[in-house]
């Protein structure tokens, strides 16, 4: 078959099917990447009050804002992720496809839901806002937002499967992909590199944030479709921050594999599997799924103890995987003689901006902080922070490395990466000093005394968007190449 | 100091540090060295953080749990009933006295909203999720005199940012009714 390989390890190059599916798949996530960055800075000039948007337009972009920004987190991350492990297990090149279809499929559904229909339940659905929306929109809006997004989430999930069978395949279990019989049987066979264990991971975690999330989905589309058929409200939140939580973190677990696999080409210096990196993704794949309860603080209806555990473990969640892989690759990049160009700059940048925005979220993890900014801006400012600074320095390092044809032998650029970084920064800190400020979050229009804060992120923004432009156009003036090649 | 600066400096100091600790790394990468000294040195490095960070942090993360809002104390406290419906806050009285403890009453009629108090000067002092079929017990003592602000915190839709209501904190505080 052209499209798999069953190499463990070795340096994989050559084109393949597979590949087509990688790069279309990063075109439409940098697309979409910066169509949605567009409607971001709309809301941060609305709220700056510079530009005049009818709330109801507002909402429906917020909606459509998080909701795609999400879905190409992960489909950008599942690009990352596939083209890594492929090189490691035998992959089905044709299930990409299927995904992409059902996404765009997906899209297509959202777009007309939320813009013609005017849907703006926001990108977590909330029970029951979809359906109560105080007929603002129709039902069939939020019915047709719900069911695209569900086209979407079954996508993935076959993805999912797809990885975990060539998983099971390739090394005889998940719990072999996860390294255990390295852990606690000592055994030195078949040792699952660094993409191998972090691809398992996602895999196991996805699947069940994927089920709990089309459960949900399901659960509301009955709602909707017989009125007199109810959800507990309480259960439904759950449901819908166990899925929102694990997934969007997860996408973070499969672009790091970019990270993985480059820095070692980059310096000549091994990234390699041992007990500690294997026990740190262990703990991580359980805690990433219990810890979701720091979302549900506010509800004071939840069982304590599971409050508790969600301040706690959230807490020390952050110790594993993230000093493990920051640390692991600060000594890699350590006095290793390298030049800076662009892909090495932004892989730095994305460890950092990966750190440094789980700190302000520990924090507002704890009980007594989360009573005076849960749902202000410091949200905001701390997922935007690893998301714009951490995950997608990770995605674009990844779109120069196939425009640069595989090759890491510094080639300059890195200029653009620190720019990247310093109006990314300012654009995250205005989030932040919003939250300091009790900024409540997802509002449609600001009290004057918040909008210095605003200005200021509109400005960020605006740079964000042209070094973004400036990443994602070195990709897509490249495809034709890359895809000539495959 | 509030909370919020409180949490605005412990992350500025964290990410500064952490900043320092990459630009390092940055500075120094053309520098040569064999790869076994630096890998040893990052290895007493995380077994210092693992160690700090489970003998210091989570204590540190426990002894905080020690007054969650949850169980909060309410002896004579003067009873609220507020409920929320799209787009507005229905408060059964708006007069309360000063330090003594208030107990609201949260409710939803239609779908979640966010019960928010926010002092004259425009800073969150507490919160509750306000949740059809739920009733969340918030006790907040108020321990300066003003007119508070209710302001909805979790988005409920078209006019989420309209809804608003007002709560009279004085020393006298209207009666118990
Ligand atoms: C130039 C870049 C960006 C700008 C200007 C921007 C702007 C915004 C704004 C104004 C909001 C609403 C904030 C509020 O009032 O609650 C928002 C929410 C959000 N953004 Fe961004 N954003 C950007 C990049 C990103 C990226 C890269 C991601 C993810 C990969 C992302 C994911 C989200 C999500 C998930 C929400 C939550 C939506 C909701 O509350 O329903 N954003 N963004
Ligand atoms: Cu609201």
């Amino acid at each position: 078959m052209a499209e798999a390989y069953t190499t463990a390890g070795a340096k994989v190059t050559a084109a393949d099917r597979g590949r087509l599916w990688v790069t279309l798949y990063l075109a439409v996530t940098g697309i979409v990447l910066l169509l949605m960055m567009t409607l971001g800075l709309l809301m941060r000039l609305a709220q700056s009050d510079i530009l005049t948007l009818d709330p109801a337009l507002f909402y429906q972009m917020m909606t459509v804002h998080g909701t795609g920004m999400v879905g190409i987190a992960a489909l950008g991350g599942m690009a990352v992720m596939w083209h890594f492990l492929s090189a490691h297990v035998r992959l089905h090149g044709w299930v990409l496809g299927v995904n992409l279809v059902l996404f765009l499929a997906g899209v297509v559904a959202i777009l007309a839901a939320d813009f013609l229909g005017g849907f703006g339940g926001g990108w977590t659905f909330l029970y029951p806002l979809p359906a109560t929306s105080g007929a603002v929109w129709p039902t069939w809006a939020a019915a047709l937002h719900l069911s695209g997004l569900l086209v979407i989430g079954v996508g993935f999930l076959i993805v999912c499967l797809e990885i975990a069978r060539a998983i099971i395949v390739g090394y005889g279990g998940l719990g072999r992909g996860l390294g255990w019989h390295v852990l606690f049987a000592n055994s030195t066979e078949n040792v699952p590199p660094p993409t191998v264990v972090a691809s398992t991971m996602v895999v196991i975690v996805t699947t069940l944030a994927l089920t709990a999330g089309a459960a949900i989905l399901v659960m509301s589309l009955i709602n909707i479709a017989f009125p007199e058929i109810q959800i507990n409200p309480l259960l439904a939140k759950n449901m819908t921050y166990f899925f929102g939580h694990v997934f969007i973190n997860a996408t973070i677990y499969m672009a790091v594999t970019v990270v993985y696999e480059l820095l070692p080409r980059i310096t000549g210096r091994p990234w390699k599997t041992n007990k500690v990196f294997l026990a740190a993704w262990t703990l991580s794949t359980t805690m990433v799924l219990v810890i979701y309860p720091h979302h549900l603080l506010m509800d004071f209806a939840m069982p304590t103890w599971m409050m508790v555990i969600g301040q706690v473990l959230s807490y020390v969640n952050s110790f594993p995987v993230l000093i493990v892989t920051g640390l692991g690759a600060l000594a890699i990049l350590h006095r290793s003689g390298i030049r800076w160009d662009l892909i090495s700059t932004l892989l730095l940048i994305s460890m950092f901006g990966w750190m440094a925005g789980v700190i302000p979220a520990v924090i507002d993890a704890t009980i007594t902080v989360n009573s005076v900014m849960h749902n202000t801006m410091w949200v905001p400012g701390h997922f935007h922070f690893y998301l714009l600074l951490g995950l997608l320095p990770m995605q674009f390092a990844f779109m120069i490395y196939l425009a640069r044809g595989e090759d890491v032998t510094p080639q300059g650029g890195d200029m653009t990466a620190i720019l990247y970084l310093l109006f990314g920064l300012g654009f995250v800190g205005m989030f932040l000093m919003g939250g300091w400020a009790s900024v409540p979050r997802r509002w449609a229009t600001h009290l004057p005394e918040w909008l210095i804060w605003d200005q200021i992120a509109s400005v960020m923004a605006v740079g964000v968007i042209v070094l973004a432009t400036v990443f994602v156009l070195k990709f897509l003036t490249r495809m034709p190449r890359i895809l000539q090649e495959a | 100091m509030t909370v919020q600066t409180v949490s605005l400096l412990l992350s500025a100091a964290a990410i500064l540090i952490l900043a320092a600790v990459f630009l390092r790394v940055r500075v120094l990468a053309h520098a040569v060295e064999d790869y076994a000294p630096v890998q040893g040195r990052a290895y007493r490095i995380r077994a210092i953080a693992f160690w700090l960070m489970l003998l210091v942090g989570l204590p540190i993360s426990i002894w905080l749990l020690r007054d969650m809002p949850y169980e909060a104390d309410a002896t004579e406290a003067q009873i609220v009933n507020a409920t929320a419906a799209q787009w507005y806050w229905e408060l059964d009285r708006e007069d309360v006295s000063l330090n003594r403890p208030v107990e609201f009453h949260v409710a939803s009629m239609d779908v979640n909203h966010g019960f928010g108090i926010y002092d004259a000067a425009g800073r969150l002092v507490a919160q509750t999720q306000a949740m059809p079929g739920y009733v969340n017990r918030l006790v907040h003592k108020f321990d300066a005199p003003g007119t508070y602000r209710v302001l909805c915190l979790e988005y409920c839709g078209l006019a989420h940012h309209g809804m608003m209501a007002e709560v009279i904190v004085s020393e006298t505080g209207g009666s118990d009714g």
